[in-house]
């Protein structure tokens, strides 16, 4: 891994919370929703794309910087990682549990921001 | 049984009091050369009692934080309660790898 400069290390946080405070429903994820790299990242992305909402995710792979501040600032060491209102959900297996107890549809329901129904911008 | 699958086991034995615990090297699931690089653990202990999935990950995380920096790739986590345990009886199984990259 490489070392950061301790500045870099501030802008990666900032960049970090900012993406957690502006996105009700993220994921850190390796890979796409659609092109996932990592087994547990497709069926992390599956369940969440299952719930029918719109959420955001980030690729890991393509932001080093983000992968490597990232487990340090939410104590919790591996991905995937979604986060909801801004908390710290789980990684895969708990995503998974979560949506087969049905518990993840109407957590996601309640934070994914409203769609317009008409489908206009 | 590998080294770091027995160290995973004496960890999570010590530090949770399981009341069941198997640990699983699904490492020849995944493309990587290292042979103790994927795990899974099924952990059914008294404690998780009253804790939401996300505190007893973090419990199992914390136990075994220097492996899953220097050594573990990926770790598939099953926490339960005794009373869980009984109504569940097992575990998921694990998704194959894609290869990807080597780190967590």
């Amino acid at each position: 891994m490489q070392d950061m400069q301790p500045e870099q290390t501030q802008d990666t946080e900032a960049r970090i919370r900012e993406q957690i405070a502006e996105n009700p429903v993220l994921l850190y994820m390796k890979g796409s929703p659609k092109l996932p790299s990592c087994g547990f990242s497709a069926q992390a992305s599956q369940a969440l794309m299952a719930c029918g909402k719109p959420f955001a995710y980030v690729d890991i792979l393509q932001n080093p910087d983000i992968r490597a501040e990232l487990p340090r600032i939410a104590d919790w060491p591996t991905f995937p990682q979604l986060w909801i209102n801004g908390e710290l959900i789980g990684g895969c297996d708990i995503i998974l549990e979560m949506f087969q107890q049905g518990e993840l549809q109407p957590l996601v329901a309640e934070a994914a921001p409203e769609v317009d129904e008409n489908g206009a911008e | 049984m590998g080294p770091m699958q027995n160290l995973i086991e004496t960890k999570l034995k010590a530090g949770l009091t399981p009341s069941y615990l198997r640990v699983e090297n699904e490492s020849h699931m995944h493309g990587g050369s290292a042979l103790e690089s994927h795990f899974k653990v099924t952990v059914v202990a008294e404690t998780f009692t009253g804790q939401r999935l996300l505190q007893r990950h973090r419990s199992v995380n914390q136990l075994l934080r220097e492996e899953l920096q220097n050594h573990i790739h990926a770790l598939a986590m099953h926490t339960y309660t005794p009373e869980e345990w009984e109504s569940v009886g097992e575990s998921p199984a694990s998704p194959d790898c894609r290869g990807g990259s080597k780190h967590i």
